[in-house]
C-alpha cells in the first residue's frame, strides 16, 4: 500500500476511536511535558546559579581555614589554624597575581532604631571588600583606610536592613543605628543584589571594618576568611598556587604536611554548584523519562487490543490482497501517530508549564531546543519500539483463521 | 475449448487437531474453465469451505496441485499470493465481511488500496462502476450497518468485482438471507457470468444451486457428483414468478 494512503488509514482509524486514542496519547502527552517542563526548570536554575555566582566578581577567591568550606560560612573549628591579619599581607605583599585583599569577619546580631529592630547578619572587612566582590554602592561611600585603622563605628547596610529600619523611600545616611547595642553611623547604602542561588538575601546585611568586629563586637584577633581578587580571570590559577605557597611558608608547614587552609576559586564553586543542579536535572528528567515510559507501554496496551478487536478486519485485508508489510505498517503507522502527535501536544503543554511555572513562582526557566528534540525523538521511538510488537502480531495473522476470529 | 482457470490435482487437506486427523480433503481433481459458473454442494462438514478457502488462495493445501490461470500457486511465496489474491480473485463471504463504520463506497475500494498501480481518481471511478453494477449507487455513503443484509452482500459483490478478476468465489452468499434477496443475488451472478465471470459459488440449497451451470456434489472430502446443467434456470423470471407477500414490498 502507498504510505500516504498508510497514513490515511491510520488518522481513520484513530478519529474512529477519539477518546480511546486520547487517553493511549495521555501517556506520551504527559510523560514529554514532564521532560520539558523538568529540563527547562533545571536548566534554568544552573544559569541563575552560575549568574548568581559570577556576579559575586568573576577574579574572586577565598581562602578558609581548613575544614570551612560550606559557602562562606564560619563553623568556628577549635583545632584548625586560624587565619590572620598577617596572612592577609602576606598575601597582597607576595603575590604578584593577587590585585586585593580583604579579611572577612561575620556575625549576626539584632539592629535597633529607635523603635524598629531587624535581625542581620554583619560582615566586617576592609576598604577592597567591594571591589572584591563586586558589591556597588548606592549612595554613600566606603571605609577609609583611616576609619579601619581607628576601629571607627561606620558602616554601609544592604536595601533590606534600609527598608525593613527605615522604609523604603527614606535617605537614611548620616542616621545611627544600633547592633548588638553598639551605636553605627550609616556612611553608605549598598547596590541591591538580591536573591543568592542558596535563598538567602544578599541584601539583608551591614558591612563594618574587620577591625570594629574583631574589637568591639567579637574580641578576637584572628579572622574569618580571606577574600582576595586575582589581576585577571586567567591569574585565578597561578594566584591560587602563590597565596598556596606563601601560606604554607607563613604557617610553617613543611614537605608532608596538609594545607590548614583552603582555597576555592569563584569558577571551581560555580562548576561545583552547577554539576549539583546537573545532578538535580538529570534526575528530574529520569523521573520524567519514566512517565514517557510508562506512556508507551499504554500505547502498546492499546494496540495490542486493537490487533485482537480488529482480527477479522485483518483477516479481510489480507483476503483482498494486504501484504504482510502491509498489515504491519498500518498498525505501525497507527502508534507512531499517536505517539508523535502525543510528543507535539506534549510538548506544547510542557513549554506552557515551564512558562507558568516561571511566571506564578518566579522560578528561573530556560527551554532549551535540545530539549524540545530530545522528547520529541524519544516520544517517536517509542511509537516505533511499543507499536512493532502488536503490529507483527497483526501481520502474522493467518488470513483464514483471522476472518474465522469471532 | 475455454483456458483453464482453476486446475486441480490430487489435493488433500488434512486438519490436526489433538491425536485426530481430520481428512476435509481427499485427492481432489477438479477442473473449471473460463466462463463457467459452478456450484460446490455438500452436506455441513463435506469440505466445501475449506475448498473455496484452497481455492482462493486463503489456505494451502496439505498435499496437490493447484494452478490459478496458469500461475502455480503452491510454488508461490506469502507476498505472492497476496498479489493473487489482490488481482486475480475475488471472495464473497457468507458474512459479508464489511468493513463497519466504513462507507460502502470505502469498503469497495478496499481491495484497489493494496493495488499500487491505481491512484486514488482511478480508484474512485472503478468503484463507482462497481457499485452501479450492483445497482448500490444511492447507498455509496451509507455504512454497513445503515444497509439490508442484501445491500451489504451486494456491497460485498462490488468488491470482489472492483479489481476485475478472473475467477468469483462465494461461500454460501445466500446463507444469510431470505428467498427473494438469495434470488436477487444469484440474478445479479447470473449477470456477471454472462459478462463472461468465472463463478464459483458454495451451497447446500438446491434451488440456489439450479441458477448455476455446473454442479459439483462433494462428500466427506470427496467429489461425489460433477453434473452439467444444460438449461439454468433463470432467477430474474423466478424472482418475478415469486408470490408477492403480504406487506412485504421489495426492498431496494
Ligand atoms: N480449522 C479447522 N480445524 C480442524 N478441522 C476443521 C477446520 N476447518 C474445517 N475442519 C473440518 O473439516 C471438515 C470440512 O469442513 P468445511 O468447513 O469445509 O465444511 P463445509 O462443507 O463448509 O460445511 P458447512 O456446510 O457446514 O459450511 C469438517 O469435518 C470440519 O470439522
Ligand atoms: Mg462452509
Amino acid at each position: 500500500m502507498k504510505i500516504i494512503n498508510l497514513i490515511k488509514l491510520a488518522i481513520q482509524s484513530i478519529l474512529r476511536n477519539k477518546f480511546r486514542s486520547l487517553l493511549t496519547m495521555l501517556g506520551i502527552i504527559i510523560g514529554v511535558a514532564s521532560v520539558i517542563a523538568m529540563l527547562a526548570i533545571g536548566e534554568g536554575s544552573k544559569i541563575s546559579i552560575e549568574e548568581n555566582i559570577s556576579s559575586m566578581g568573576s577574579n574572586l577567591i577565598m581562602v578558609f581555614p581548613s575544614g570551612e568550606r560550606r559557602g562562606g560560612v564560619s563553623l568556628g573549628s577549635s583545632d584548625s589554624k586560624k587565619l590572620t591579619i598577617s596572612d592577609c599581607e602576606k598575601i597582597i605583599s607576595q603575590c604578584p597575581s593577587i590585585k586585593s585583599v580583604t579579611p572577612l569577619l561575620q556575625t549576626n546580631g539584632q539592629i535597633i532604631s529607635g523603635s524598629s529592630n531587624w535581625p542581620t547578619s554583619l560582615r566586617g572587612a576592609n576598604e577592597y571588600y567591594f571591589e572584591i566582590t563586586n558589591q556597588g554602592i548606592a549612595k554613600g561611600r566606603s571605609f577609609t583606610s583611616e576609619e579601619i585603622r581607628r576601629s571607627s563605628k561606620v558602616c554601609l547596610i544592604g536595601e533590606t536592613v534600609k527598608e525593613n529600619i527605615f522604609g523604603e523611600n527614606s535617605d537614611p545616611i548620616g542616621e545611627k543605628i544600633r547592633f548588638n547595642k553598639i551605636p553605627f553611623e550609616i556612611i553608605g547604602i549598598l547596590e541591591s543584589k538580591g536573591q543568592s542561588t542558596f535563598g538567602s538575601d544578599q541584601d539583608d546585611i551591614l558591612i563594618v571594618p574587620y577591625t570594629t568586629v574583631q574589637k568591639r563586637i567579637l574580641a578576637i584577633t584572628s579572622i574569618h576568611q580571606i577574600f582576595t581578587s586575582a589581576i585577571s580571570e586567567t591569574a585565578s590559577e597561578q594566584a591560587v598556587k602563590e597565596i598556596e605557597e606563601t601560606l604554607r611558608k607563613a604557617h610553617k608547614l613543611t614537605g608532608s604536611e596538609e594545607n590548614d587552609f583552603s582555597i576555592r576559586t569563584q569558577e571551581e564553586i560555580m562548576s561545583m554548584l552547577s554539576s549539583t543542579s546537573q545532578v538535580m536535572t538529570t534526575l528530574l528528567a529520569a523521573i520524567a523519562s519514566i512517565s514517557l515510559l510508562v506512556g508507551g507501554i499504554g500505547i502498546m496496551n492499546i494496540m495490542y487490543v486493537s490487533v485482537t478487536e480488529r482480527t477479522r478486519e485483518i483477516g479481510l485485508r489480507s483476503a483482498v490482497g494486504g501484504r504482510e508489510q502491509d498489515i504491519m505498517w498500518q498498525f505501525l503507522i497507527e502508534s507512531i501517530f499517536m505517539s508523535v502527535t502525543g510528543g507535539i501536544i506534549g510538548i506544547i503543554l510542557g513549554i506552557s508549564i515551564a512558562f507558568s511555572v516561571s511566571h506564578f513562582m518566579n522560578w528561573p526557566i530556560n527551554i532549551t531546543v535540545d530539549s524540545i528534540f530530545l522528547a520529541f525523538f524519544f516520544a517517536s521511538i517509542i511509537g516505533v519500539f511499543f507499536g512493532w510488537y502488536p503490529a507483527r502480531k497483526a501481520a502474522k495473522l493467518d488470513p483464514i483463521n483471522a476472518l474465522r476470529h469471532e | 475449448m475455454n483456458k483453464s482457470i482453476i486446475s486441480l490435482q490430487s489435493i488433500d487437506k488434512d486438519y490436526y487437531v489433538g491425536d485426530i486427523t481430520v481428512r476435509a480433503l481427499r485427492a481432489i481433481d477438479m477442473e473449471i474453465l473460463e466462463g463457467e459458473f459452478a456450484a460446490i454442494m455438500g452436506a455441513s462438514g463435506s469440505g466445501k469451505s475449506t475448498l473455496l478457502n484452497i481455492l482462493g488462495c486463503l489456505d494451502k493445501p496439505t498435499n496437490g496441485k493447484y494452478k490459478l490461470d496458469n500461475e502455480p500457486i503452491n510454488e508461490l511465496n506469502k507476498n505472492q499470493l497476496a498479489h493473487i489474491r489482490n488481482q486475480k480473485i475475488g471472495f464473497i463471504f457468507q458474512s459479508y465481511n464489511l468493513l463497519s463504520k466504513t462507507s460502502a463506497l470505502k469498503n469497495v475500494e478496499l481491495p484497489l488500496l493494496y493495488n499500487n498501480t491505481v491512484n486514488s481518481k482511478e480508484r474512485r471511478e472503478r468503484a463507482l462502476k462497481a457499485l452501479e453494477s450492483v445497482n448500490l449507487l444511492d447507498r455509496m455513503f451509507h455504512m454497513p450497518n445503515q444497509l439490508s443484509g442484501g445491500q451489504q452482500q451486494r456491497v460485498a459483490i462490488a468488491r470482489s468485482l472492483v479489481n476485475n478478476p478472473v475467477l468469483i468465489l462465494a461461500d454460501e452468499p445466500t446463507g444469510n438471507l431470505d428467498t427473494r434477496t438469495s434470488y436477487e443475488i444469484m440474478s445479479l451472478f447470473q449477470e456477471l457470468n454472462k459478462q463472461g465471470k468465472t463463478i464459483v459459488l458454495v451451497t447446500h440449497e438446491t434451488d440456489i444451486a439450479q441458477f448455476t451451470k455446473r454442479n459439483i456434489i462433494y462428500r466427506d472430502g470427496r467429489i461425489l457428483k460433477d453434473q452439467k446443467i444444460g438449461n439454468p434456470k433463470n432467477a430474474k423470471v423466478a424472482l418475478e414468478n415469486l408470490p408477492a407477500e403480504e406487506g412485504f414490498e421489495e426492498r431496494n
